[in-house]
C-alpha cells in the first residue's frame, strides 16, 4: 500500500523548494535525508542536545520535534544558510577556536544567529550561558563558545 | 642537524605555541564535513539491531520468517553469523558480534536486519520472534564475586574478570609508626561519554572484494583487526576509514556489534549497510566509567608526608571485559604521583555483572582513585592543622624521580601547577574567610602521555606518518591518527609546517584511513601529541635535511647555513638570500627523486619495573595537574554550585595553546560533571534496565550548568615529547572531582564520599549533624588541629609512633 504523502513549498536557506515527504516525516529527516543538507545533525532525536537547531520564520526550532509539514509555506534556515554577512559568525567560532569536534556547533550557530538579531548590543556572560542552555557541548566547557558570542556581539554593535 | 634553537628568532616559524586555527574547522562549521552519518552510497541499505529486553536469558530459539517475508527485507543475521569472539584486549576475548547462546545485558544485540529503509528495518526487527528463558542476574559486583552463577561464558574465574594485587614497601609497618591514619570508603557511580555523535557504521564491499567499513570509530587499527577476525577475512581485503569524528571521550574506542553487523550484512547482500544506534542504544553500548568501591588507608607523619598507601578496590564491570584487564591495573597503578611515598600496596578487583560493560571513559580508570586520594589527602590537611595545599607541596615528587611502583617519571611541573591555582584563586587571602556555604577545595594529579607497550604486543613502532613534499610548495601527510575533535590534524599539521618552514595551510593532512596511512594504533590513553608527534619530526626532519642539502648545493654554503622558515630557504648568514619553498623543493627533488619520508615513533622500553604488570601504567612522559574548585553549597536545598574552577596543567610544551586550554576546559567540565550530576544508572529492581537512557535524564551539563572555568597552561618541557610536549587531553579531569569534594569540605563541613554529590546526598549529610562541624571547621588554623576526632570523617590520629 502506498503511504500517503504532502506536497510542500517551503523557503530553504532563501530558495524556495518543494517536496514531497510523508505526514510523518520530521523536519529534520526531510532536510538530512532528502535533500542531503547534512549541516543539521542529529544527536538524540528526542530534543534534549539542540544540535538539529534550525531556524523557521527566523525563530530557532528543534528541527527532529518539528513535522516537516509544519514548514509549508514557511522560511526555513539551515547552517547551510548562514552565508554574506551571517556568515561572519563562522569565522569568529574559528577566530576563538570554539569548536572542537563541531557536531554540536551547527546547532549552536543557529541559536546565536537568533540571539544576535532578536537582543543586539554588547551581551553579559549569563545571559549568554541561559540562551545556550537549549545547545548542549561535550567537549568544550562552553568557555570559548562564551568568548565567541560575546565578541560576536560586541563587534556587532560596534558596526565591525 | 641544525635544532630550532640555533635559528635566529626572526627566521624561526614560530609556530610551536601559538593560537592555530584548526584544521578543516570552517567546514565543520558550515556543514559541509561529512561525519560517518552522513555518509550516503548508492543502494544503501539500513540496519537495526534487535536487542535483549532481560538483562540475562537464554536464546531458546530465534524466528526470523517473518521478518524476511517483509517487502523491503534484505538480510537478517543472528549471533550464529559471526560466532568468533573478540575483545580489544587479546587475553580477554569474551565477546561476540551478536549474542550466541544467551544475553548477558538489557540491551545486548540478538539479530540484526538489514531493509532497503530505515522504517521497514525497524518494522521487520520487530517481527523477529525470540523466545528466552530468563536467568538468574546480578547487578551488584560482590555479589557476582561470591555467585555460582556466571555472567559471561568467556570468563576463566567465575566472574573475576581480572585481579591485581601488588605491594611496594612495608605498607603495614608504614601504617603502624604513622601519627596519622586516614581511613574512608569512596565510591564513584558509573559514568559514560555521550559523545554527541551517535556511533555510526557503513560497510560496502567492491567488485574486487574489498570491503571498506567508514565508522565512528576513534581507533580504527584495532577495529580494522578485529573485522578480520571475526569475518574470517584477511585485513588485506578490508580497508577501514574513520570519518571526522563527533566526539568520542573513550566511548569509540573499540569494536562494537555495529561496524561488525554492517560488515557482515554487506558481504551478505552485496549492498552498502549502514547503522545508525539511536541514542538510546548508546548508553546501552556504554563502556564508561567502571563504578568503583574504593577504601584507602593512608599513614602520614607529623608533618604530612605520606608513608604509605593502601588501596582495595571493587570494579563493577558489566557484562565483558572491554579494557578492563587494564583498568584493574590502572585503578592502582596511576596513583603513585605526583606525591612521592615510600610504601604502597593495592589490591583490585574487577567484576562481570549483567549490565552494559564498562570500558575506559577519559582519565581511564585513574580518576575514581585519584577521587579517594586526594580526598584522603584533605582529610589528613584537616586532621594534621595544615594547609592543603602545603601538605601537596611537601609530598609533590621531584623530576626525574622513580615512584615507588617503579615508574620512571621524567619532567614535572607540578609544583609549579600547586602555585598556579593557589595564586589565581587568591587561596592564602580567601580560604578560611569565606562565608559559611562557600568554599575552596584543591587537588592534584598525573597522566600519562600514552602507554610504552601497546594493546597486542608487537615490536613495531606505535606511530608512523609519511610526509610527501611536492613541487607546488606544500606537504602531504598521512597520518594514522585520529582527529576526534581533540585536534590531532592541526597538532600534525603545525609540526610539519615547524619543521619545513610551511604555512600550516600549505601542509594537507590525510588522516585515519587503513589503505591510505600508516598504521597508528588510535586516540587513547593520551598517546597521541607525543607519538604521532615524534613521529611527525622524524619524518619532517628528515625531509627538511634533504631540502637544506640540495639548497646549500645550489648556493655553495654549508647545509646547516640553510633554514627553512616563512615559506623559504634562508642563508642564515646572510638572511637576504632567500628561495621560495617551491623551488627548493623542485631543487631538492631534482637531485633526490620523490621527496617522501616515513617517520615512525618507538616507545622506551626501561621506564618501568620488571614485576609482572610492571609495564602497565609506564608511558614516555607523565603530565601534571592541580585543580582549585570553589563551590557555593545552598544548605536548605542541597544543591552545589561550582562557581569557579582554576585548573593548572604541565603539558610539557603546548605545541598549540588554544587547543591545550580547550582540552583544560574541556576535561575541567567533565569532571565536575561527574562530580555534581552524572550517573549511570542500571536499574536492579527493574530488571536491569537503563534509568535514564536519553540526554535529559543523563544530566549533561547546560551552559547554566558549567562553572567558568580558568585554564592555566603550564610547561615543564620532557625531553621525550615533541618540542617538550606531553598530554592534555586526559590529566585535566582527574583532580577537578576531588576538588570539588573538598571545597564542598571547606564550604560546609561536610564529607561526601560517595559521587555524584546530588543534592539530597548533601542534604542527607548536613542532617547528620555535619552543619554544626562544619561551623566549627570555620574556626582558626589552631582550633582545626586540636580537634582530635573529627565525626564527619574517620580520620584516627595516633599519639606517635607504636
Amino acid at each position: 500500500m502506498p503511504r500517503p504523502t504532502l506536497t510542500l513549498t517551503t523557503t530553504l536557506n532563501d530558495r524556495e523548494v518543494h517536496v514531497v515527504v510523508e505526514p510523518r516525516t520530521t523536519l529534520l529527516e526531510l532536510l538530512r535525508d532528502q535533500l542531503d543538507l547534512v549541516g543539521t545533525k542529529s544527536g538524540c532525536a528526542s530534543g534534549d542536545c539542540g544540535a538539529c537547531t534550525v531556524q523557521v520564520d527566523g525563530v530557532p526550532v528543534l528541527a527532529c520535534l518539528t513535522l516537516a509539514a509544519r514548514v509549508d509555506g514557511c522560511s526555513v534556515r539551515t547552517v547551510e544558510g548562514l552565508t554574506g554577512p551571517r556568515g561572519r559568525l563562522l569565522n569568529i567560532f574559528v577566530e576563538h577556536d570554539a569548536a572542537q569536534c563541531g557536531f554540536c556547533t551547527p546547532g549552536l550557530l543557529m541559536q546565536v544567529d537568533h540571539l544576535l538579531r532578536v537582543r543586539p548590543g554588547p551581551l553579559g556572560r549569563e545571559e549568554v550561558r541561559a540562551a545556550l542552555s537549549g545547545n548542549l557541548c561535550r567537549c568544550t566547557g562552553y568557555e570559548k563558545i562564551l568568548d565567541a558570542v560575546i565578541d560576536a556581539a560586541t563587534r556587532a554593535s560596534e558596526g565591525a | 642537524m641544525t635544532s630550532r634553537e640555533d635559528v635566529p628568532p626572526e627566521l624561526r616559524g614560530g609556530r610551536i605555541g601559538g593560537a592555530h586555527r584548526r584544521v578543516g574547522i570552517h567546514d565543520r562549521l558550515r556543514g559541509v564535513t561529512r561525519f560517518t552519518a552522513d555518509l550516503k552510497r548508492p543502494g544503501m541499505l539500513h540496519a537495526k539491531i534487535v536487542r535483549s529486553p532481560h538483562a540475562h536469558a537464554r536464546i531458546e530459539s530465534i524466528d526470523a520468517s517473518d521478518a524476511l517475508a517483509m517487502p523491503g527485507v534484505a538480510a537478517v543475521i543472528t549471533g550464529r553469523d559471526l560466532p568468533t569472539p573478540y575483545g580489544i584486549i587479546p587475553w580477554t576475548r569474551d565477546e561476540t558480534a551478536l549474542a550466541v547462546e544467551k544475553a548477558l545485558h538489557v540491551g545486548d544485540g540478538v539479530a540484526c536486519v538489514a531493509a532497503e529503509d530505515l522504517a521497514t528495518a525497524e518494522a521487520a526487527a520487530r517481527e523477529i520472534r525470540i523466545t528466552w528463558e530468563p536467568l538468574p542476574t546480578l547487578f551488584d559486583p560482590e555479589e557476582a564475586l561470591a555467585s555460582e552463577v556466571k555472567v559471561n561464558p568467556h570468563c576463566k574465574h567465575g566472574n573475576l574478570t581480572k585481579e591485581v594485587s601488588l605491594a611496594f614497601g612495608d605498607v603495614d609497618a608504614a601504617l603502624a609508626r604513622a601519627a596519622l591514619v586516614v581511613e574512608g570508603e569512596y565510591r564513584f557511580a558509573g559514568t559514560t561519554h555521550a559523545a554527541l555523535e551517535p556511533h555510526c557504521a557503513l560497510a560496502d564491499v567492491d567488485a574486487d572484494g574489498l570491503l571498506t567499513v567508514w565508522s565512528t570509530t576513534q581507533v580504527p587499527h584495532y577495529l580494522h583487526r578485529e573485522l578480520a577476525r571475526v569475518l574470517d577475512r584477511s585485513s588485506r581485503t578490508i580497508r577501514v576509514i574513520q570519518p571526522p569524528l563527533g566526539g568520542g571521550f573513550g566511548g569509540k574506542s573499540e569494536p562494537l556489534d555495529l561496524e561488525l553487523c554492517v560488515a557482515k550484512l554487506a558481504l551478505v547482500t552485496g549492498r552498502p549497510v549502514r547503522l545508525l544506534y539511536e541514542r538510546e542504544e548508546v548508553f546501552y553500548a556504554h563502556r564508561g566509567r567502571h563504578p568503583m568501591v574504593m577504601h584507602h588507608r593512608a599513614g602520614f607523619d607529623a608533618e604530612g608526608h605520606i608513608l604509605g598507601v593502601d588501596a582495595r578496590s571493587i570494579l563493577d564491570g558489566g557484562a565483558y571485559a572491554s579494557f578492563g584487564l587494564v583498568t584493574t591495573y590502572y585503578s592502582g597503578q596511576l596513583l603513585c604521583a605526583p606525591y612521592a611515598f615510600p610504601a604502597y600496596r593495592f589490591d583490585s578487583r574487577r567484576a562481570y555483572t549483567n549490565k552494559p560493560a564498562c570500558g575506559p571513559k577519559r582519565g581511564h580508570g585513574s580518576v575514581q582513585p585519584r577521587f579517594a586520594m586526594e580526598v584522603q589527602l584533605d582529610k589528613a590537611a584537616h586532621a594534621l592543622g595544615i594547609d592543603p595545599i602545603e601538605l601537596r607541596r611537601r609530598n609533590a615528587m621531584r623530576a626525574d624521580e622513580r615512584t615507588v611502583n617503579e615508574l620512571q617519571v621524567g619532567s614535572n611541573g607540578f609544583l609549579d601547577c600547586l602555585a598556579a591555582v593557589e595564586a589565581a584563586s587568591e587561596w592564602r587571602a580567601r580560604r578560611g574567610k569565606l562565608p559559611f556555604g562557600r568554599g575552596l577545595g584543591v587537588a592534584g594529579s598525573t597522566y600519562i602521555s600514552g602507554t610504552n607497550y601497546p594493546i597486542y604486543p608487537n615490536d613495531m613502532p606505535q606511530s608512523a606518518v609519511q610526509v610527501t613534499l611536492d613541487r607546488s610548495g606544500r606537504a602531504r601527510v598521512f597520518s594514522g591518527a585520529s582527529d576526534i575533535g581533540q585536534g590531532s590534524d592541526t597538532l600534525v599539521a603545525v609540526i610539519v609546517a615547524e619543521e619545513l618552514g610551511l604555512a600550516i595551510e600549505d601542509v594537507r593532512v590525510l588522516s585515519a584511513d587503513s589503505d591510505l596511512c600508516p598504521v597508528d594504533l588510535g586516540a587513547y590513553s593520551s598517546r597521541t601529541t607525543l607519538m604521532v608527534g615524534n613521529a611527525c619530526l622524524d619524518a619532517a626532519r628528515e625531509l627538511a635535511g634533504r631540502v637544506r642539502r640540495s639548497v646549500a648545493r645550489a648556493w655553495e654554503i654549508a647545509s646547516n647555513r640553510v633554514v627553512l622558515a616563512r615559506g623559504c630557504a634562508f642563508d642564515r648568514e646572510e638572511p637576504r638570500r632567500a628561495m621560495v619553498l617551491a623551488e627548493a623543493f623542485q631543487l631538492a627533488e631534482a637531485e633526490h627523486g620523490l621527496l617522501s619520508a616515513a617517520g615512525s615513533y618507538r616507545t622506551p622500553t626501561d621506564r618501568h619495573g620488571s614485576y609482572r604488570g610492571g609495564t602497565i601504567g609506564a608511558s614516555p612522559a607523565y603530565s601534571f595537574t592541580a585543580h582549585v574548585a570553589e563551590v557555593e553549597v545552598d544548605v536548605e536545598t542541597g544543591e552545589v554550585r561550582v562557581e569557579r574552577i582554576w585548573c593548572a596543567h604541565d603539558c610539557g610544551r603546548a605545541i598549540s595553546r588554544r587547543l591545550v586550554e580547550g582540552q583544560i576546559e574541556g576535561s575541567t567540565y567533565m569532571g565536575v560533571a561527574e562530580a555534581l550530576f552524572e550517573e549511570h544508572v542500571i536499574d536492579a529492581a527493574h530488571g536491569g534496565l537503563h534509568a535514564g537512557p536519553s540526554l535529559l535524564d543523563y544530566r549533561l551539563p547546560t551552559a547554566m550548568d558549567t562553572p567558568a572555568i580558568e585554564a592555566i597552561v603550564v610547561e615543564a618541557p620532557d625531553a621525550r615529547g615533541p618540542y617538550g610536549a606531553k598530554e592534555a587531553g586526559e590529566g585535566p579531569l582527574h583532580s577537578s572531582i576531588p576538588a570539588v569534594a573538598n571545597a564542598i569540605f571547606d564550604a560546609v563541613g561536610i564529607r561526601l564520599d560517595s559521587l555524584p554529590f546530588t543534592p539530597p546526598r548533601v542534604l542527607a549529610a548536613m542532617g547528620s549533624g555535619a552543619r554544626r562541624e562544619g561551623i566549627a571547621a570555620r574556626g582558626s588554623r589552631a582550633a582545626q588541629s586540636t580537634r582530635a576526632t573529627p565525626r564527619v570523617s574517620r580520620e584516627v590520629p595516633r599519639g606517635g609512633a607504636s
